[in-house]
């Protein structure tokens, strides 16, 4: 008996170095693919000219530039809050389902998304076209965007909703909580982290998205993605679209990691009161 | 009456969600019948695009490509997304934040950003072969999606279970495959469908990562010039779908089965 | 989760079956990268049977990215097929192989008007491949005003029918024609000009496409968009109340060129494939299932009069008097970029 307890702290202590191990083909992986071409991106935008100029970010960084920006982060903010208002009660009512039954339901909900990107988009032109007058509008690219992003939004919440204990909204219910603040109060705050992963996952792909707002505005609106496409290709310009590029990885970095903040301060609220 | 009230509700909910995600679907199936390559202009019945499916080899080998890169690169991804979540999620804030920052970037750029790149550090390290290419960039752009639908269910789970594995003797890697993995189970399986999803739907990162070899989305993409083989749409969409029914079928049939069994020895949970 | 692992051992057992499936054959292999559909499949089969060397064909989407591909030194394409202002970039950067002419006899058919053009003078690097003109496709049902100036897609009659080029080159290249400057102007005064005018066209322009243009067409959702020639001939074949024209002030010829990187390491296979496509009857299969002209005038006297008196596909020559051929234009391309940009975001 003594000589487990005395196990215990040791191999208790020495296990988040031995786990975080695990971390470490990945960690290699990402210094080699990721980090080495960000850094030749890196390299792109703090050079020219022969040598070390903030030029290029400077010259990016100009207003029209910028208003392009914000117009992009504008759809990306639409486009994430729709999906979640949208994808919050499927991935809700898919966990409250029988497993066999929810796990059905949300391939259906997945397998749409495994017909090429493309040509939904094009069905999406004929449909809007025929029946309705949203095509070549912004709400035109909402929709697409929405369309194309949801499921990464339902996943991610509905994979931990399902962890969720039905108990805990039956006790909560019994200490006499309404409907309306036992979600509010147990499911929100425990479903916290899967809203998190899926803001993430829809929020920062849709920013630079072109193709849709392509298609489906009509080309009438300019956003990010399109930008760094014309400094890049049409203009071979590699400096330029280094810069741009790396102007929004700063701006995205900052506002996920203001999500971070607010999701540790929120989540210890939440969760910690429930334990 | 309530209950069956929300169920009503709840039910048509989700078929309106279904119909959203179904219609262009359907509209693609309906014109991949159609004489005329132009989607929304009806002209006849014709099995034909399909037939030409199969005689252009340029197709099936991009289909081929296709799939194979989807599958291995997903796969890959998840084994190393899964053990890199686990990772992560034991380091101290700092570094995870770090990590988990940098993690964010194959998803911050823009496809075009992560292809460029990679085509010049493929040129760089010299590596020429258009199918690992390929593989390498899909894996990357792969593993961010696979990380963070691991983490949130990592958070959700207690660390003790691990922590009691190792003291009932297991080893690290024993605890990790036999508590850990199981409890996180959902997290890795939504990340390996996005994984595959995404590597199905991607052009841009394969055209400039890639060297000399087509996926069927660069093969789409590029002949939208002069107009898709409508067939095209349905050539992965409809076997996988018919596959993946019937594994699921089975297992409800499995699950209500076990179910009715259980019901009748009296040992409802 | 016995079915997860399931549908993994599946997809395993699949992707390795099917990547052994793809690899395999001894034969020397030629990567063509090409516009999508932009071939005959069966005379790439016919070219494989004859010789006995692989074609892997590959697709592009754009001009520029091909530049960017073959910029880089460790691409692996043998054949592209680069349009004139791309050419002229490709040998400037000295990118480009020098063709053995002796090994392309068929070079004879090609009509001479299409040959030592100023983007590659005595087609030391380039063989013609198809060409074309831009035009104002529109519906006769819905356009009752002649169509034979670019002023038309000004005109606020037919405001939310327009359908313009999403394409920064052609697109300020027709305004600057309906303004009456040089396509290829250097002269930032006249971009700016171009580009307050397609500001001032905006609000009446259902929409920037480009292949869709043609859809659009087709289902008569829009009364006239600017075209390429080629897809006008597939437009009017798919919709007979269709027509083309290409307005009086001008407009812009483009030529599609056969080049060799200098980069393959087959150029005589690559010589060999070049040939093969300017046999006359190869030629004539390949434009007539591609629907773009081809500049080759053996193919043309086999594919008779359907296709030479048709003044879409064969314009006739005081058309083509009048439409200049695109230049690179250099470090002023940004001047270019910038006016669509503002265009854009307007």
């Amino acid at each position: 008996m003594k000589r487990t307890d005395a196990k215990k702290p040791k191999s208790a202590g020495g296990m988040h170095v031995r786990r975080s191990v695990f971390a470490y083909p990945y960690v290699v992986w990402m210094a080699v693919f990721i980090v080495a071409p960000m850094l030749l991106i890196l390299y792109y935008a703090f050079t020219g000219d022969g040598g070390l100029t903030a030029g290029n970010i400077l010259q990016a960084a100009n207003w029209d530039n910028m208003r392009v920006l914000l117009d992009s982060v504008r759809f990306a903010l639409y486009t994430t809050v729709l999906c979640l208002l949208l994808g919050y009660p499927v991935a809700y009512l898919l966990s409250q389902m029988k497993k066999a039954t929810a796990a059905l339901l949300s391939v259906f909900f997945i397998v749409p998304m495994w017909m090429n990107f493309l040509l939904r988009t094009y069905a999406w032109k004929v449909l809007l076209g025929a029946f309705s007058n949203m095509l070549y509008t912004e709400s035109a690219v909402l929709l697409g965007m929405v369309y194309n992003f949801l499921p990464f939004m339902i996943l991610p919440i509905y994979t931990t909703l399902i962890k969720l204990d039905r108990s805990y909204i039956e006790a909560a219910a019994d200490l006499g909580a309404n409907p309306t603040k036992t979600f509010l109060k147990v499911v929100l705050p425990l479903s916290m982290p899967g809203i998190i992963s899926g803001i993430t996952m829809v929020f920062i792909p849709s920013t630079t998205t072109f193709a849709i707002s392509q298609l489906l505005g009509g080309g009438k609106t300019m956003l990010y993605g399109d930008l760094i496409y014309m400094k890049f290709i049409t203009e071979q310009s590699w400096n330029a679209g280094s810069a741009l590029s790396v102007i929004l990885l700063v701006f995205v970095l900052i506002s996920m990691t203001f999500m971070k903040k607010a999701e540790r301060t929120t989540g210890d609220e939440g969760g910690g009161r429930l334990w | 009456m309530v209950t069956r009230l929300k169920k009503f509700f709840s039910g048509t909910y989700l078929g309106l969600m279904l119909v959203f995600l179904y219609a262009p679907i359907l509209i693609l199936i309906v014109f991949s019948f159609n004489q005329s390559k132009t989607l929304g202009n009806w002209t006849g019945f014709t099995f034909d695009w399909y037939a030409q499916l199969f005689r252009t080899p340029e197709i099936t080998d991009a289909l081929v490509v296709t799939l194979s890169v989807a599958a291995i690169s997903s796969v890959v991804a998840t084994v190393l997304g899964t053990l890199a979540a686990i990772g992560l999620h034991a380091m101290k804030r700092r570094d995870k934040l770090l990590l988990e920052n940098i993690s964010q970037l194959p998803m911050v750029n823009p496809d075009l950003v992560t292809g460029i790149s990679l085509m010049l550090l493929f040129l760089f390290v010299g590596l020429k072969d258009g199918y690992t290419r390929l593989l390498i960039a899909h894996i990357t752009f792969n593993l961010p999606y696979v990380i963070f639908s691991v983490l949130p269910k990592l958070r959700q789970s207690s660390d003790m279970l691990y922590e009691a594995a190792l003291d009932l003797g297991c080893t690290p890697m024993q605890a990790i495959q036999k508590v850990v993995i199981p409890d996180i189970m959902p997290g890795i399986v939504s990340g390996l469908i996005m994984a595959f999803t995404l590597s199905l739907d991607d052009f841009v990162i394969s055209f400039f990562a890639g060297n000399g070899v087509d996926n069927l989305s660069m093969y789409i993409y590029a002949s939208a010039r002069r107009g898709v083989n409508p067939a095209l749409s349905t050539i992965i969409f409809v076997p996988v779908v018919t596959l993946l029914l019937i594994v699921n079928l089975k297992s409800i049939r499995e699950e209500r089965n076990a179910e009715l069994q259980s019901s009748k020895v009296g040992m409802k949970r | 989760m016995k079915t997860l692992k399931k549908i993994v051992c599946l997809a395993l057992a699949l992707a390795l079956s099917l990547s052994l499936f793809a690899c395999g054959g001894g034969k020397t292999t030629l990567n063509v990268l090409n516009w999508g559909d932009y071939i005959d499949p069966e005379l790439l089969r016919q070219f494989e049977d004859e010789t006995g060397i692989k074609v892997k064909y590959t697709t592009m989407t754009s001009n520029e990215e091909m530049l960017v591909k073959l910029a880089s030194p460790d691409n692996i394409y043998d054949v592209c097929f680069p349009s004139d202002y791309i050419i002229e970039k490709l040998v400037a950067d000295d990118l480009l192989y020098a063709i053995d002419k002796s090994n392309i006899p068929n070079l004879s058919n090609i009509d001479p008007r299409f040959l030592d053009l100023s983007f590659d003078p005595g087609n030391t690097y380039s063989v013609p491949y198809m060409w074309g003109t831009v035009g104002i496709l529109y519906n006769t049902t819905m356009v009752s005003d002649p169509v034979d100036s670019w002023n038309i897609l000004w005109n606020e009659k037919y405001a939310g029918e327009i359908l313009m080029y999403d394409s920064m080159r052609d697109t300020i290249g027709i305004t600057l024609k309906k303004l009456g400057y040089d396509i290829n102007t250097r002269n930032e005064a006249d971009v700016l000009a171009a580009q307050e005018a397609l500001i001032e066209q905006k609000p009446l322009v259902r929409a920037y496409l480009t292949d869709d243009i043609k859809m659009e067409l087709i289902n008569g959702s829009a009364a006239m968009g600017v075209v390429y020639s080629g897809d006008a001939v597939y437009c009017i074949e798919e919709n007979p109340d269709l027509a083309y024209a290409v307005p009086m002030e001008g407009s812009n010829v483009w030529f599609d060129n056969i080049i060799i990187p200098k980069t393959s390491q087959h150029t005589a296979e690559a010589e060999a494939f070049i040939n093969f496509l300017c046999d006359a009857d190869v030629a004539a299969q390949n434009s007539e299932y591609i629907g773009y002209s081809t500049p080759n005038a053996a193919a043309l006297a086999i594919m008779g009069p359907d296709y030479t008196d048709d003044p879409t596909y064969n314009p006739p020559q005081d058309v083509l008097d009048r439409c200049q051929i695109f230049e690179d234009l250099g470090d002023f391309v940004k001047v270019f970029s910038d006016a669509w940009t503002k265009v854009k975001a307007a």
